[in-house]
């Protein structure tokens, strides 16, 4: 009987759990755009490179590859976006000195996204990169070959007096612009860094792409400095303090939109629960008439009001995610997470709102003159 | 003891008596029509008797029990037990069914039963439009299916404000034959009405104007027969 006398009322429903699905969606919705904001931003600002580099610390501690590693295992491979070590040594090209940096090419393609390189990458030994300020000096291009050639003051004169000096043929896969004083470099594998210049595992510094919030960074960075006292990190100030402005003033925006749409939506709610229960002023005073107490028909009215909160707040938290994701896909071209606390949260939110804009109509309602609206005034 | 006994019974609203002094006795099993024109305070004396409303003076004695000394949920509680209304503008839920309005009575006094409110329907001749809804009926099925859900709870005293004030005259002999049928099987009926015909088939009939019982008759003819009108 319940089910079937709803099924008559469906439009009235309708309109109803309409009011409460849109605001319930609009909720849902900015909810999860606010909570996952920093986490989207937060992968956009690592397209801007670098946010922490490991320095040696100084003193007796070592600075090794080895020590960087398991601070990298420190990070986690979940935050740690990528990881560049760099060793930087004079070499020699066509007679000049050029400043060489030896690294692990993958990891400076994500610690330094913004790089524009054209050709492409070294991936094997004896490729190079060259900054774009280099190859301007030296007329390079890609596909030339040259001669590296490290000279160091350990080196000896053999018996015939000439000086036998590590070099190796280096070919140019991709000239590097930057913007910036990175182009001042020729970049090769740490692997021929070491070919050429000896002393495995030596580093200079190494430059992380980390995903988090500055403060969560900078317990990071003290984590791994007590645990490795021959590392010295230090946060890029110039990109997490900007992280963290911008995503404050974005989340503080978003949770001022969110918070407007949802007093309009509760008032929309309010009014159409009102009319809802207005318009039913002659049944509730029927029902009074037929032996309804007063409490009893507050209890149905507020109880169907719950049960239309409960069901628009479930549809609108399926709704809401959907709004989140095509709005971040939008915005941030990358696919939401589906925040599970956000069900409760929705359904609460929802019934209260339904059960706040339900009360003083039916309260009022509930009051009324049994005889006086029998009669139709 | 009388089944209902009005006592001095006056209703004031600001300088207005709507009802004045006031006396009547309703013995179980009569059928009382109450009459005078607009403004004479039959509505008042209705809601008054019908537990919607209390009397500003005097005593009102329903079944033994002094209702204008009790809170308004006790006589919630006395109208749902003891008191079956009808109204003149029907007042069906329109989203209902006649069976389901007829369980509506039900649920609020004690619990729906769907085969026992089938045979308050079949009483009033609406076994076949059980399942209509009141938009579906016309206004004297309507009106005879607020007969049943007023009838369905077994009331001490069946009330009925103008039940033919909005039927046509085939749908009012129907339903006058109803309370006749009613009559006969013991029901109490006290009818408002402001129209002679209807009001001359009770057993007695009262007069109010201003607010006061002016004319008591009692029908020595008595047969609960509507009499033809004269087609003028």
């Amino acid at each position: 009987m319940i089910a079937a006398s709803l099924m008559r009322r469906r439009s009235r429903i309708l309109v109803a759990l309409l009011a409460i699905v849109v605001g319930a969606t609009v909720l849902s919705g900015l909810v999860t755009i606010y909570v996952d904001v920093p986490r989207q931003m937060g992968a956009e600002f690592r397209n801007y490179g670098a946010n922490m580099i490991f320095l040696p610390a100084g003193g007796d501690q070592p600075y090794t590859t080895q020590t960087v590693s398991e601070a990298l295992a420190m990070i986690g491979e979940e935050r740690l976006v990528g990881a560049a070590p760099y060793r930087y040594e004079i070499m020699q090209i066509h007679e000049q000195p050029i400043e060489t940096a030896g690294t692990d090419m993958a990891g400076a393609m994500r610690t330094s996204p913004y790089w524009y390189v054209n050709g492409s990458w070294p991936d094997e030994s004896g490729e190079m990169l060259a900054g774009r300020e280099i190859a301007e000096l030296l007329a390079l291009s890609v596909g030339d070959t040259v001669t590296m050639v490290y000279k160091s003051e350990e080196d000896t004169a053999d018996a015939r007096g000439v000086v036998e000096s590590p070099e190796m043929e280096m070919t140019v896969t991709g000239i590097m612009e930057s913007g910036g004083s990175e182009e001042g470099y020729v970049y090769i594998s740490m692997e021929d860094m070491v070919a050429l210049c000896g002393q495995e595992g030596r580093l200079d510094v190494t430059e992380l792409s980390v995903s988090g919030e500055r403060d969560a960074l900078i317990r990071l960075s003290e984590e791994i400095a007590a645990a490795q006292p021959g590392i010295a990190p230090r946060l890029v100030k110039r990109v997490t303090e900007s992280e963290a402005t911008v995503l404050t003033k974005l989340q503080a925006l978003v949770l001022l939109v969110t918070s407007v749409v949802l007093i309009l939506t509760m008032i929309c709610v309010a009014t159409t629960m009102t009319a809802v229960v207005t318009e039913r002023r002659r049944e509730i005073g029927l029902r009074k008439a037929l032996g309804a107490s007063d409490k009893g028909v507050a209890a149905e009215f507020m109880g169907e009001g719950f049960i239309l909160g409960a069901a628009g707040g479930l549809i609108g938290v399926v709704l809401g995610f959907l709004f989140a994701q095509a709005v971040s896909m939008q915005v941030f071209s990358a696919s939401i997470t589906f925040q599970l606390w956000l069900v409760p949260l929705t359904v609460f939110a929802s019934v209260l709102v339904t059960g706040l804009a339900s009360f003083w109509p039916v309260k009022s309602a509930s009051k009324v003159d049994a005889a006086l609206v029998l009669k139709g005034e | 003891m009388s089944l209902l006994e009005l006592k001095n019974v006056s209703k004031i609203y600001g300088t207005l008596r709507a009802l004045d002094h006031v006396n009547m006795r309703v013995e179980a099993g009569e059928w009382v029509s109450i009459m005078g024109p607009s403004g004479s305070g039959k509505s008042t004396m209705m809601n008054i008797i019908g537990c919607l409303d209390k009397a500003s003076e005097g005593e009102v004695l329903l079944d033994g029990t002094l209702i204008c000394a009790e809170t308004a949920d006790r006589l919630t509680e006395i109208r749902r037990d003891k008191i079956g209304l009808i109204f003149q503008q029907f007042h069906l839920i329109q989203y209902l069914t006649a069976v389901e309005n007829v369980m509506v009575a039900q649920y609020y006094h004690s619990m729906p039963d769907e085969k026992e409110a089938l045979e308050a329907l079949a009483r009033v001749g609406l076994k076949d439009r059980a399942h209509h809804l009141p938009s579906q009926m016309s206004g004297g099925e309507q009106q005879r299916v607020c007969v049943a859900r007023a009838l369905i709870n077994y009331p001490k005293i069946l009330l009925a404000d103008e039940p033919t004030g909005n039927l046509d005259e085939a749908n009012e002999r129907i339903v006058v034959e109803l309370f006749k049928k009613l009559h006969e099987e013991g029901t109490t009926l006290i009818i408002v009405t402001h129209d002679p015909e209807v009001a001359e088939v009770a057993q007695r009939t009262v007069v109010l104007r201003d607010g006061r019982l002016v004319k008591e008759t009692v029908n020595e003819n008595f047969t609960g027969v509507m009499k033809h009108r004269k087609v003028e």
